[in-house]
């Protein structure tokens, strides 16, 4: 990462502690303004076909004691992160909120909170965290297919690996930093990336040869996929061309997850741009799939229906397709995993029901 | 001990209904077993009586049993404590002998009991009574000490061991005593005499089979509540385990002596009208009326006599069942003095405070309500009266049903409280009105609070013989519900005042810790001089702030209120303190006040400067340190909402304060400061 990077966002954080004074100097109350991250604040962009934030913006203010602590804690970041640009240091987003155990009284209650202000500094400052000097600790994705890349590695050695062939069956793990400097994209064989919820079924199409038999790049999100893996598919695809699909459980977070991918999720939405592939298509569990398929299923419980609820409010579901299935989820109040297809036997999901569902989409 | 006039009425009664029809009122609802063994009197054995009837006298179970036999001995310690004007001192003591026998003894400081009448008191079931008018006492708990002591002796074999002794007597007599079950006499085991560190008293130790239990209804409850209704007594407990609990006097006042009343006319059942009219010794319906009934003047008897076209003259026993019908009827009909109450005992709201402070204050209460004792009032021909007390927060349990300590004439109730009329009043109250939660404005209510209700009469209406629950009488049950919600009106004003404390606590933190730091940040970051906060500060505060406390020391109660202006204006402000009649020392008030008049100190602040201070004391004398604990002040001229710490001025003072000619002008609000609340808008989007 560049330095200039780390100059702009040292610039940009001195900004807010000189707004804050100078609030305090003026008499009033110090308070910051901050673009709401609600669902009802995010918006369409038809430029880049991904949702932003809105214009809506809410206030941090001093007035109340959670403002006021946040404010607080608010400066001593900028302090934490000036001097690790100093230094040349970087932490994770877990060793930070270990750090604020020296804050005294503006310490943070949980580590939400702290991933939460960072990204509010992102926000108001246009800048990434990794600007910050701030990573995440968790490992992105795991990629199998025949793609081949090319990793600056920690000895600052370029090596070019095959994600199908130089890597064992669960397949080549993604770094956090999947930007340029880091990883290169050099050359691929295949005719199209999948991304899969559940580890189970990564490996049930990796056993059942799915990647050469069908063409595809199987990305395994690992839950709700990292920033690392949202950005690294979207770079798949507009470098190389190639379209995604997402594989999914049938369940309002699957749904989530899809959204995530596709339109780009609420809580990163200043992020939008990087992080969503707008093209993406779903081919996982649907509603009409549990009554097609006669798939087993389990009951919705009270939270499932409340997720299910609010998605009927999220502007980014607001399509036909959407609120069809989301409806016909919540009217037979059942929920199935994208497994359940067992039922059929284990190579019924590569045999019948994937080829299917690629070709109604136009993949295959 | 004076059994003579604490027996056991309940059975007393029909053991000398021959004699002395009882009037209504003493009953207690004895009515059907009386009946019952009327009938079958010829020659029935006290075992076999007992047997039949062990529900109604409280030994039913086994755990009941122990509670029911300390439950006899403690309340006929007190009363006979009361009797003779000395403040009790009761000890308890339980002590397992084996798995299921364990081993009672209730000792006071009493009286003590004449030899030659301690074996009919404890160890002969019907011992007499003399007869008993209508007065407000305990012993509506069962059969009475000797009921225990046969108890003791049919599951245990053992005699019942009892050392008294009378002040007039340098020894203490100690008997062994058994109840001959046959003939209901009890006979001498053992007797002796020794020398007793004690001015005078009573001990009794039973052995009896039970089971020791702890909880909601156990001994140790039964204490506690004995000991928040009886503050003039002290308590010891020693449990199996041999913990000791010690329920300290809190007040060196006895209750004062109730006087006995003739019974009353309304509410008068045929039944016992014959009954008296059999027994009186007057010779004339008017002279019969007139001397056996309170409230019934010449005048009055004369009208019912007229009313009921019933000859004055004629003789009571001639009364026929007809006649006696028409007087009843009668009596409906004719305006009659409510009954005297002076036959009433109330515990009294100070008490009542000082005895939930003494049992409670182990949960650390954040507020005491104010007991409410309500004027008597009357259900048929009965004199009651209402207190309710209401202790809130501290470690009471937030989460559960509210605990409801129900009391009738100072006896707790453990048993049936789904079926008494002090919990359906409970439940009869919109408690979310008094900041408590309940589902639908019904039911139990939830949250940190515990609710005593004492039920006072000369006849406590039990729904059965088992003597456990207050029958639903409707006069009753809304007069316990009057006195709830007067109660929780006060309990209402505090929570709020609560909140509004913690708001301020809020802003006081931010002012005074979080906003310096913000300002010593920011300034290090910028490399500048720290900003003056003062304008910051009254911007976010923005209230005038009331901070009052109380000091006692030589029997005087010394007041200091803090008024300290927050607002970004200079405020000018009308300050009342309500102070007790006659205990304001006139001198002490400081900086002089406007008016001194009807309780209240009045201060015509004419500008506190903002961020500026004022201080204003007095001093009251002659009150004891728990009768003044909270200051009563109020404040007019000021938006309410601006000043915490005083209350409006009551509507019914009917003072008028003229808006303040000009009011400084105050800044305009920012608007950029106010917006949606950022940190509060966030939804919880877990979507990465």
């Amino acid at each position: 990462m560049s330095d200039e990077r780390h100059e702009k966002a040292v610039e940009e954080l001195y900004h807010i502690a000189e707004e804050l004074y100078g609030q305090l100097g003026g008499g009033k109350v110090p308070h910051m303004k901050i673009p709401l991250r609600t669902k009802s604040n995010i918006a369409f962009h038809p430029r880049s076909m991904v949702w932003k934030y809105g214009s809506a913006m809410g206030v941090r203010s001093a007035k109340k004691l959670s403002g006021a602590y946040m404010l607080l804690r608010t400066l001593y970041m900028l302090e934490f992160i000036n001097q690790m640009i100093k230094e040349k240091k970087s932490s994770t987003l877990r060793e930070m909120y270990y750090i604020s155990e020296g804050w005294d009284m503006a310490k943070f209650s949980s580590q939400d909170e702290s991933n939460n202000l960072a990204e509010d500094l992102e926000i108001v400052t246009m800048c990434m965290r990794e600007d910050f000097k701030l990573r995440p600790e968790e490992n992105g994705a795991s990629v199998l297919g025949n793609v081949t890349i090319q990793e600056f590695n920690r000895k600052g050695e370029k090596k070019r690996i095959n994600c199908r062939d130089d890597v064992g069956d669960s397949g080549y793990s993604l770094p956090y930093n999947v930007e340029a400097d880091k990883i290169k994209l050099l050359d691929h064989d295949a005719d199209f990336i999948m991304a899969i919820e559940t580890g189970g079924m990564f490996d049930r199409l990796v056993e059942n040869g799915f990647d050469d038999k069908s063409r595809a790049i199987l990305v395994h999100l690992k839950g709700q996929p990292a920033r690392s893996t949202r950005r690294f598919i979207k770079r798949l695809n507009e470098e190389m061309s190639l379209p995604v699909v997402c594989f999914t459980d049938g369940d309002p977070w699957s749904f989530r997850i899809y959204a995530s991918i596709a339109f780009g999720a609420i809580k990163t939405a200043h992020i939008s741009e990087y992080l969503a592939t707008p093209t993406s298509m779903f081919c996982g569990i649907t509603a009409s799939d549990i009554l097609n398929y006669e798939l087993p299923t389990d009951k919705l419980n009270d939270k499932d229906i409340g997720a299910l609820n609010a998605e009927l409010s999220d502007p980014r579901f607001n399509d036909r397709f959407w609120k069809d299935e989301i409806e016909l989820m919540l009217k037979i109040g059942k929920k199935a995993e994208q497994q359940a297809l067992a039922k059929y036997g284990l190579d019924y999901v590569t045999d019948k029901y994937l080829p299917e569902k690629l070709t109604e989409l136009g993949v295959l | 001990m004076d059994k003579e006039l604490t027996a056991e009425r309940g059975i007393i009664l029909f053991n000398r209904r021959r004699h002395h029809p009882p009037p209504e009122g003493i009953g207690m609802g004895a009515h059907s077993i009386a009946e019952e063994l009327a009938r079958k009197q010829k020659d029935i054995s006290v075992a076999e009586f007992f047997e039949r009837n062990k529900q109604i006298l409280g030994f039913d179970s086994l755990s009941r049993s122990l509670i029911t036999a300390v439950k006899e001995g403690v309340d006929n310690s007190l009363d006979a404590c009361e009797e003779a004007g000395i403040l009790p001192e009761v000890i308890i003591e339980v002590e397992a002998l084996d798995k299921t026998e364990y081993k009672i003894s209730v000792e006071d400081n009493g009286p003590g009991i004449v030899e030659r009448n301690i074996p009919n008191v404890f160890a002969r079931l019907l011992f007499g009574s003399r007869f008993h008018a209508v007065r407000q006492s305990r012993g509506q708990q069962g059969i009475g000490i000797s009921a225990a002591v046969m108890y003791g002796q049919l599951t245990t074999a053992k005699p019942a061991r009892v050392r008294s002794k009378v002040a007039e007597s340098n020894v203490a007599v100690d008997m062994e005593l058994i109840l001959d079950t046959k003939a209901n006499r009890p006979q001498i085991i053992k007797k002796d005499y020794s020398i007793w560190d004690k001015h005078s008293g009573t001990r009794v130790t039973i052995c009896m089979k039970g089971r020791y239990i702890t909880g909601k209804q156990s001994i140790l409850e039964y204490l506690k509540g004995t000991a928040i209704v009886n503050p003039h007594a002290q308590i010891s407990f020693k449990d199996p385990s041999g913990s000791t609990y010690v329920f300290k006097r809190a007040s060196d006042v006895l209750p004062p002596k109730t006087e006995e009343i003739r019974p009353h006319p309304e509410g008068l059942e045929l039944g016992t009208l014959m009954r008296m009219a059999k027994a009186t010794k007057s010779n004339r319906m008017s002279s019969f009326l007139k001397s056996d009934f309170s409230r019934i003047s010449d005048r009055v008897a004369k009208e019912i006599c007229d009313s009921a076209q019933i000859p004055p003259e004629l003789k009571p026993a001639n009364l026929t069942i007809e006649q006696a019908k028409q007087g009843i009827d009668a009596i409906a009909g004719v305006k009659i003095m409510a009954p005297e109450t002076t036959c009433l005992s109330p515990i009294g709201d100070s008490l009542i405070k000082k005895g939930l402070k003494n049992v409670l204050e182990g949960l650390k209460p954040s507020f005491y309500a104010p007991p409410v004792t309500r004027k008597p009032r009357v259900f048929a021909g009965n004199p009651f009266q209402i207190e309710v007390g209401i202790v809130y927060g501290g470690e009471i349990p937030a989460d559960q049903p509210v605990e409801i300590l129900r009391f009738a004439n100072r006896v707790p109730l453990l048993y049936q409280q789904g079926a008494c009329a002090i919990t359906a009043a409970v439940e009869n109250v919109d408690w979310r009105n008094y900041g408590l939660e309940q589902r639908g404005g019904k039911g139990i209510p939830f949250g940190p609070a515990i609710v005593l209700v004492h039920f006072a009469s000369t006849k406590v209406p039990f729904t059965s013989e088992a003597k456990e629950a207050i029958a639903n009488v409707p006069e009753v049950r809304e007069e316990i519900e009057q006195a709830l919600r007067t109660c929780g009106r006060t309990l209402k004003v505090h929570l709020a005042k609560d909140a509004r404390r913690f708001k301020t606590r809020e802003k006081f933190e931010i002012v005074q810790k979080v906003l310096p730091k913000i300002a010593e940040k920011s300034s290090i970051i910028v490399g500048k001089p720290q900003p003056d906060l003062t304008a910051t500060i009254t911007k976010i505060m923005d209230i005038v702030w009331v901070d009052d406390r109380i000091e006692f020391a030589g029997k005087r109660h010394k007041v200091t209120i803090d008024i300290y202006n927050y607002t970004q204006t200079g405020k000018k402000i009308s300050f009342y303190a309500t102070v007790p009649d006659g205990h304001l020392s006139f001198g002490s008030v400081q900086p002089k006040a406007e008016e001194v008049k009807e309780g209240r100190i009045f201060w015509d602040l004419k500008r506190i400067a903002s961020m500026g201070k004022t201080t204003l004391t007095f001093e009251l004398e002659g009150l004891e340190k728990e009768m003044y604990d909270e200051n009563e002040l109020y404040a007019a001229g000021i938006d309410p909402s601006r000043i915490i710490g005083a209350e409006p001025l009551p509507g019914d003072w009917g003072i008028k304060v003229a808006a303040p000619e000009k009011e400084e002008k105050e800044p305009s609000p920012d608007d950029e400061e106010n917006g949606v609340d950022y940190d509060s808008a966030k939804e919880a989007v877990a979507d990465e």
